[in-house]
């Protein structure tokens, strides 16, 4: 693996650094600690020079509009966009745009004029509708919600949890289990409008991210035209599957951000910072978790970097991605807690960023497959045989 | 666990105000009637927490707010939202003067 940028990624990563420094963190200095967005004019001022810039909707296929950035590339420049208070979970608070749901790309024509159009330009939402209160870990197995056919439509009956979006959504992409099968192949893709009888947001699920909610959704005789899935009949574990592995590398980017920037503002505060007659930087104790973050955050980028270079070779990339994806959110963590230990008591208060980060952060271990089932995943490949 | 804003009101002066801790959180003021003026919250930002919120809204609405309601909760914005959300289920609209939240504000259907 070569990890050395080329020119045009090292002009893109100095780019998008200079961005974050001068548009994003004077934006967000005067808003609360925890929020998720910047006041309008500032967005829509801001998005206006992303697209000036040639960056807006970063993750669009080329082929519909998109810059077509590779997936090293977007994933240096995610490593990039979360180096502020919101980060995590609001890199550039969207200011960069959406693509809108990946999967809709693999839509019929008619089903992409209805919902990825409009989502491209603007003026419709989607939300990714999978995990069940039966779990979420293995919704191959987990999915209860079920759908029969009647005459031309589906049927869904139902519920769906720690869905995010869904109230402002328009339109839902919705896995339902359609057959006996117990597992991946009765399960079926469907794309359903929100405003859709028999569609019920029922309740907001408060997490540690305060600034944004989950929901809880329910569905009652929910019908849906048979023209409405997505894909194939029970062939809809494999389009879900598909975005949790893809996901995995930008989700696992994203976390190296606010690692580094809250390690740079410990070596900051280790070399002004006194104790005892010296400055914390002078402390073999300070030093060595300054040494300690350093490691995990070159670990982080090291993983992340060769899962994005594989999927950009056509290489199977699996294991790189579960692998990228646990070590970077696992080290960050590790970083937000050492960083706020260096600050003292300053580092808990929401006079700084580390609180927030260290909160979203313990989601990021859960989000996207757990650690555990990271773990799995790359067992299954190294293992290999009967447990491919 | 009720997800609406359920404590009984409290009168809304400066005496109670002063008398609450300088905690984040979400609250409700409204008139003698209990017509729900302001659904608001307290954030970081704000020096004493839901004291300082509630200050601020006996200036701006003290002429026919009678009453407060409060909870603290470090969710503060997820929960505004939330409260923004079952305002709108239960009464078709937002309160008056935070109409304009209407176009971020999303559906909710409590069963």
């Amino acid at each position: 693996m070569n990890f050395d940028l080329t020119d045009e990624q090292q002009m893109i990563v100095d780019t998008t650094r200079k961005f974050v420094e001068s548009e994003i963190v004077p934006a967000e200095e005067h808003l609360d600690p925890d929020a998720g967005s910047l006041e309008p004019h500032d967005f829509e001022r801001l998005v206006t020079k992303t697209k000036e810039m040639g960056f807006y909707g970063l993750d669009i296929p080329a082929e519909y509009g998109g810059p077509g950035l590779d997936t090293t590339t977007r994933a240096l420049m995610a490593i990039e966009m979360s180096q502020h208070r919101a980060g995590l979970y609001n890199p550039c608070y969207g200011v960069f745009g959406g693509a809108g749901l990946a999967q809709l790309y693999e839509a019929t024509d008619a089903q992409k004029e209805r919902w990825l159009y409009p989502t491209l330009r603007g003026e419709k939402k989607g939300c990714f509708a999978l995990t069940e209160p039966s779990g979420g870990s293995d919704p191959a197995r987990a999915i209860q919600t079920k759908g029969y056919k009647d005459g031309t439509e589906w049927v869904l009956n139902g519920s769906k949890l720690y869905i995010s979006g869904a109230d402002k959504a328009d339109y839902a992409l919705l896995f339902a289990r359609t057959s006996d099968d117990p597992g991946r192949n009765g399960v079926t893709a469907f794309i359903v409008d929100t405003d859709s009888p028999g569609f019920f947001v029922r309740r907001v699920v408060h997490t540690l991210r305060a600034t944004h909610y989950a929901t809880e959704l329910q569905f009652e005789d929910l019908r849906i035209p048979e023209d409405q899935i997505l894909g194939e009949v029970n062939g809809g574990f494999a389009i879900a599957n598909d975005r949790l592995s893809r996901q995995r590398i930008p989700y696992a980017a994203g976390c190296i951000g606010p690692a580094i920037k809250a390690q740079a503002m410990s070596i900051e505060w280790a070399k002004s910072r006194e104790t005892f007659g010296s400055l914390l930087a002078e402390k073999q104790a300070i030093q060595w978790m300054l040494v300690d973050n350093e490691i995990d955050i070159r670990h982080a980028r090291y993983c992340v970097l060769e899962a994005a270079q594989k999927a950009d070779k056509g290489l199977r990339f699996r294991t790189e991605a579960a692998m990228a994806k646990l070590v970077a959110t696992e080290a960050a963590g590790r970083v937000v807690d050492r960083c706020m230990q260096i600050h003292g008591g300053i580092g808990v208060t929401k006079d700084l960023p580390l609180e927030r980060w260290y909160r979203e952060l313990r989601i990021r271990r859960v989000g996207e497959g757990p650690s555990e089932v990271q773990k799995l995943i790359m067992a299954r490949d190294i293992i290999g045989g009967s447990f491919k | 666990m009720g997800i609406r804003l359920e404590k009984n009101w409290e009168i809304l002066n400066s005496t109670n105000i002063e008398a609450l801790p300088g905690q984040l959180g979400v609250y409700q003021i409204a008139d003698k009637d209990g017509q729900i003026i302001s659904v608001g919250y307290a954030g970081a930002k704000e020096p004493f927490g839901i004291r300082s919120a509630l200050e601020r809204e006996i200036l701006r609405h003290g002429n026919v707010a009678t009453q407060f309601r409060y909870e603290f909760t470090s969710n503060y914005q997820s929960r505004w939202d939330e409260l923004l959300m079952l305002h709108i289920y239960d009464y078709g609209e937002l309160p008056e003067h935070q109409q304009n939240e209407s176009s971020r504000v999303g559906r909710l259907h409590p069963s």
